[in-house]
C-alpha cells in the first residue's frame, strides 16, 4: 500500500484499464479511488473489478468514484453510495454481517476442526503405539530365553 | 464420410464402455475369469474407437468442412493450422471428446500397465473407469454430439473466439483435462477398493504413479493457463480466483494431499481409509470443476459454451458418482484397518498436518466459489466473493503449510527427536532468514509481505537442500556419488518442493515489487517507467493471417543500454468481430517489462500501460519444476518394476 503511494508519487498515475484521461490530478485521491475500484465489481462482466475492466460501465462507474471522492465523500460514503444503487452484488469482498458472517467464520472454524480431529487421531496413534512393551509372562519368557 | 465413420465410432465406443463397465464387475464379483478377461482389450477397443472419432473431428476442422455444425460454429479458412487443430478442442463439444478420449486412454493404460495387478482389482478398476466413461459418453452423444451436419453448408465459417486463438491456450486444455481425468483411475482404483474391502500398501503403489501423472499434468495446465492470462488478458495478472480457476485449483490441492497421504499408506500402512477418501474426492472437485466449467452457473471469463441443460446432466453425473461412491465408503470403511503406529512428532504426524492444511484449503476454496449461489438459492442475497476474500482466507494456510514443509521433509518415520531436525534445518532456515532481511533491506519501507514471501520460499528450497543433504549421511567423502544414486523418487520430492518455494518467490516479489504506468505517449516521446527508458519509435498497421493489427514500436532503454524493442498490438478479428490486445514482453530471469497499446486519443498520441513485473517468470518456471519434480518421481524403479507389488500381491493371494 505504502509502495503504491510512493510510486504514485514519483510517477503521473500508474493505474490498471483506468485511461490516462480519467486519472484525478491529486495523486492521494487518486490512489483512494483506485484502491475503492480494485474493491468494485463490474456488473456486466465476467469476475472482473472495475479497476481492470475495459468496459463502458466500468468506466462510468470508476468515474463516479472519482466524482464523490472529489466532491469530498470518505471511502466508506462512496462504497455505500455504489451500494445503495447497484446493490451488494457489486462488493468483491463480500460484507462481515448475515450470512456472510458463516462464510467468513468457516476457514478458521473448518481449520480448528481438522486440527483437533487430526490432534485426536495423532493422539490415539500414539497410545497405540508400541504395544510391544513387554507383558509379565512375555518378560519371564525372555529372560529365560536369555539364560539358555 | 470420413465424419460418419467417426459419428460410429464414437457411438460404438459407447457400446463397448458399457460392457466393459458390466462384465467385468459382475465377472470380478462371481469369480469368473472370463467375464473379467473383457476388461483389458475392451478397454484398449474403447480408447481406439475414440481415437478415431477425435481423429475424423480434427479432420473436419483441418480441412474446414463446414457441413459439420461445430466447425462453422468455430473455425474458419483463413485461420492459421495450428488454430485448427486445437479449434478441435477449443469449444464445448470438441473439448468434452478430448475428455472422453482422454478417460478411454488412461483405461487402456491401466489395461496395458495394470499387467501385475491382482485379477480382480484390474477388472474392478477397469469396470468402475467404464462407468465413468458411459456417464461421460452418453453426455457427449445426447447433449453435445460434435458430429452433427448442417442440412445447408455455408461459404465459410464463423471463427474461434480469437482470445483462444494462441499458443498457450492451445495446449492449456489439453494438460488441464489429463490431470483432471488422469485422477478419474485414482477415483477407480479407490472405488475398486472398497468394493472388495482391502486396502494395503501394494494399493497405494499402484494408485501414487496415477494420481502422480494427473498431478503433474494438473500443474502443468494450470500453469499454462496463468500464463496465458498473464500476457494475453493485457493487465499481467496471473490470478484471479475466478470460479474456473478455482475449478482447477480444488482438485489440484487435493491431489497434493493424496499424494501426501498415499505415501503414508505405503510406506507405513497408515491413514488408509482417509487416503480412499481423499482418491474420491480428488475425482469429485474435478467433477464439479467441469460442472461449473461447462454449465456456466458461476459466471466467468472462461464460460464460452454454457447451457443449463447440460449443466444439470453434469450436476446429476457428479451427485450420482459422488453419491455412489460415499455411500459405498460408508458403508466399508470401518472395515479398512490400518496397522501403522506412530509417535506424536514424527513424518506421519507432519504428513497429517499437511493434509489437514490442504483439504481445509481446498475446501474453503469451494465454500468461496459457490457461497453465491448458495447465498442466492437459499438466502435471497445476491453477494460476490471475489480475490479479497480468497487472498484473507486461503493465503495463511499456504504459509503455514511452507513453514512446516521442510520440517516434515527431514522427519524420520515413526518417531523423530527434535534435536536432529534442528542439527538437518537449521542453516537452511538461517540462511532462509538472511535473504529475507537482504530482501527487506533493498526493497525499503515497502511491504512485509514481499519479505515474509521470500523467507518461506527460501526456507522451502533451502529445506529441500538440506532434505538431500541428510539423505547422503553424514561423510562428506563420496557425498556426491551417494546423492546420484538416490532413488529417483528422493530426487523428485525435493526438486518438486525446490519449485513450489521458487513459485512463493516469484508470487510475492511480484506482487511487492511491481512498477506500474500509464500515459498518452506520443510518437518520437520518451517516457521512464523504473529503471527504464521507453520510446515511441512509431505506430503502424499491420496485415495478419486472419486479422488486422495496430502494433506500436517502443525501444526499451537501460543506462544508456538497449535492453530491447517492444511492439505491442491491437488486434480486430473482422470475422468474430473481436478485438484483442497482444502485450509484448521483454522476458527476463528478474524481471519482465510488459508494455500494451491502448486507444488512440484525441489530442494525438496513444494511451500505453507499461509495467515492470519483477520475477514474473518465476511463477511458471517454478510450476515447470514442480512437474519436472513429479516427472522424476514417476521414472523411479520402483514403480516401473513395481516387483515389491507384485511379491506382495502374491502373499495376499497366499492369504
Amino acid at each position: 500500500m505504502i509502495f503504491r503511494v510512493f510510486l504514485l508519487l514519483l510517477m503521473a498515475g500508474p493505474l490498471w484499464a483506468v485511461e490516462p484521461g480519467e486519472i484525478l490530478d491529486d495523486p492521494v485521491l487518486e490512489s483512494r479511488a483506485r484502491d475503492i475500484s480494485k474493491g468494485l465489481r463490474c456488473l456486466i462482466c465476467r469476475n472482473e473489478s472495475i479497476d481492470e475492466s475495459d468496459a463502458g460501465l466500468a468506466r462510468d462507474l470508476r468515474l463516479l468514484v472519482r466524482e464523490r471522492i472529489v466532491d469530498g465523500d470518505s471511502d466508506e460514503e462512496v462504497v455505500a453510495f455504489v451500494v445503495e444503487r447497484y446493490g451488494e452484488y457489486v462488493l468483491l469482498n463480500p460484507r462481515r454481517n448475515g450470512i456472510n458472517l458463516a462464510l467468513w467464520a468457516a476457514p478458521p472454524i473448518l481449520l480448528l476442526a481438522g486440527l483437533a480431529a487430526a490432534g485426536v487421531f495423532v493422539v490415539r496413534r500414539r497410545r497405540s503405539a508400541w504395544p510391544d512393551a513387554l507383558t509379565a509372562p512375555e518378560r519371564a519368557r525372555l529372560a529365560e530365553l536369555m539364560d539358555e | 464420410m470420413i465424419i460418419e465413420i467417426g459419428h460410429f465410432a464414437l457411438i460404438l465406443a459407447l457400446a463397448v464402455a458399457c460392457l466393459q463397465m458390466v462384465l467385468p464387475l459382475v465377472g470380478a464379483h462371481r469369480r469368473w475369469s472370463a467375464w473379467m478377461a473383457v476388461a483389458e482389450p475392451a478397454a484398449l477397443m474403447q480408447a481406439a474407437l475414440l481415437a478415431v472419432a477425435f481423429a475424423a473431428l480434427t479432420y473436419a476442422f483441418v480441412t474446414s468442412d463446414f457441413s459439420v455444425r461445430l466447425v462453422t460454429a468455430n473455425s474458419h479458412t483463413l485461420k492459421p493450422m495450428i488454430y485448427k487443430v486445437s479449434g478441435v478442442w477449443g469449444n464445448h463439444e470438441g473439448s468434452m471428446l478430448l475428455w472422453c478420449l482422454i478417460l478411454a486412454l488412461f483405461g487402456a493404460l491401466v489395461a496395458l500397465f495394470g499387467g501385475n495387478l491382482p485379477g480382480g482389482l484390474r477388472a474392478r478398476v477397469l469396470g468402475v473407469q467404464a462407468s465413468v466413461g458411459v456417464a461421460f459418453l452418453s453426455f457427449l452423444i445426447f447433449t453435445s454430439n460434435p458430429f452433427i451436419r448442417l442440412d445447408v453448408p455455408p461459404m465459410n465459417g464463423r471463427d474461434l473466439n480469437p482470445l483462444l486463438q494462441d499458443p498457450g491456450l492451445a495446449f492449456h486444455p489439453p494438460f488441464l483435462y489429463l490431470g483432471y481425468v488422469g485422477l478419474s483411475t485414482s477415483f477407480s482404483f479407490a472405488v475398486a477398493a472398497l468394493i472388495e474391502g482391502r486396502v494395503d500398501a501394494a494399493w497405494a503403489r499402484w494408485v501414487r504413479p496415477w494420481t502422480l501423472l494427473a498431478w503433474l499434468m494438473l500443474t502443468v495446465g494450470i500453469a499454462l493457463g496463468s500464463w496465458w492470462a498473464y500476457y494475453e488478458l493485457g493487465w499481467g495478472g496471473f490470478w484471479f480466483w475466478d470460479p474456473v480457476e478455482n475449478a482447477s485449483f480444488m482438485p489440484w490441492l487435493v491431489s497434493v494431499a493424496l499424494l501426501h497421504s498415499a505415501a503414508v499408506v505405503e510406506k507405513r500402512e497408515a491413514l488408509k481409509s482417509w487416503t480412499v477418501l481423499l482418491a474420491i474426492l480428488a475425482f469429485g472437485f474435478s467433477l464439479i470443476g467441469a460442472f461449473i466449467v461447462r454449465s456456466g452457473v458461476l459466471t466467468s471469463v472462461h464460460a464460452f459454451a454454457n447451457d443449463p441443460e447440460r449443466g444439470v446432466y453434469l450436476l446429476a453425473i457428479t451427485g450420482v458418482f459422488m453419491g455412489g461412491a460415499l455411500l459405498l465408503y460408508s458403508m466399508r470403511a470401518g472395515a479398512i484397518q490400518s496397522v501403522g503406529v506412530f509417535g506424536t512428532v514424527s513424518r506421519e504426524s507432519a504428513l497429517v498436518l499437511n493434509n489437514v492444511l490442504l483439504a481445509v484449503a481446498a475446501l474453503v476454496v469451494f465454500i468461496g466459489t459457490i457461497w453465491p449461489l448458495a447465498a442466492e438459492l437459499v438466502f435471497a442475497r445476491k453477494v460476490s466473493v471475489g480475490p479479497p476474500f480468497f487472498e484473507a482466507s486461503f493465503t495463511p494456510f499456504f504459509m503455514a503449510l511452507a513453514l512446516i514443509l521442510p520440517i516434515g521433509a527431514v522427519m524420520p518415520w515413526k518417531r523423530a527427536r527434535l534435536g536432529r531436525i534442528v542439527r538437518a534445518a537449521w542453516l537452511a532456515a538461517v540462511g532462509a532468514f538472511g535473504i529475507a532481511v537482504f530482501i527487506w533491506m533493498i526493497g525499503t519501507g515497502r511491504t512485509i509481505l514481499g519479505p515474509v514471501g521470500v523467507f518461506l520460499g527460501s526456507w522451502v528450497i533451502l529445506g529441500a537442500v538440506a532434505d538431500l543433504w541428510a539423505r547422503t549421511g553424514r561423510e562428506h567423502s563420496g557425498r556426491l556419488r551417494r546423492a546420484v544414486r538416490l532413488p529417483r523418487a528422493d530426487w523428485g520430492r525435493v526438486v518438486a518442493h525446490a519449485g513450489l518455494g521458487i513459485t512463493m518467490i516469484g508470487i510475492s516479489l511480484l506482487l511487492a515489487w511491481e512498477v506500474e504506468d500509464i500515459r498518452i505517449a506520443r510518437e518520437g516521446e520518451t517516457f521512464s517507467a523504473g529503471p527504464y527508458e521507453l520510446t515511441l519509435d512509431g505506430v503502424e498497421e499491420v496485415q495478419g493471417p486472419n486479422y488486422h493489427s495496430t502494433m506500436a514500436e517502443f525501444r526499451v532503454v537501460r543506462d544508456g543500454r538497449a535492453v530491447a524493442v517492444l511492439r505491442p498490438e491491437r488486434r480486430i478479428y473482422p470475422v468474430a468481430g473481436i478485438p484483442t490486445t497482444e502485450a509484448a514482453i521483454d522476458n527476463g530471469v528478474f524481471r519482465d517489462v510488459y508494455m500494451v497499446i491502448g486507444e488512440p486519443q484525441d489530442g494525438g498520441g496513444w494511451a500505453v500501460r507499461t509495467y515492470i513485473k519483477p520475477f514474473a517468470n518465476w511463477i511458471w518456471s517454478g510450476a515447470v519444476i514442480m512437474g519436472l519434480g513429479g516427472a522424476l518421481s514417476l521414472s523411479d524403479r520402483r514403480f516401473r518394476v513395481a516387483a515389491g507389488a507384485r511379491r506382495r500381491a502374491m502373499q495376499l493371494v497366499a492369504r
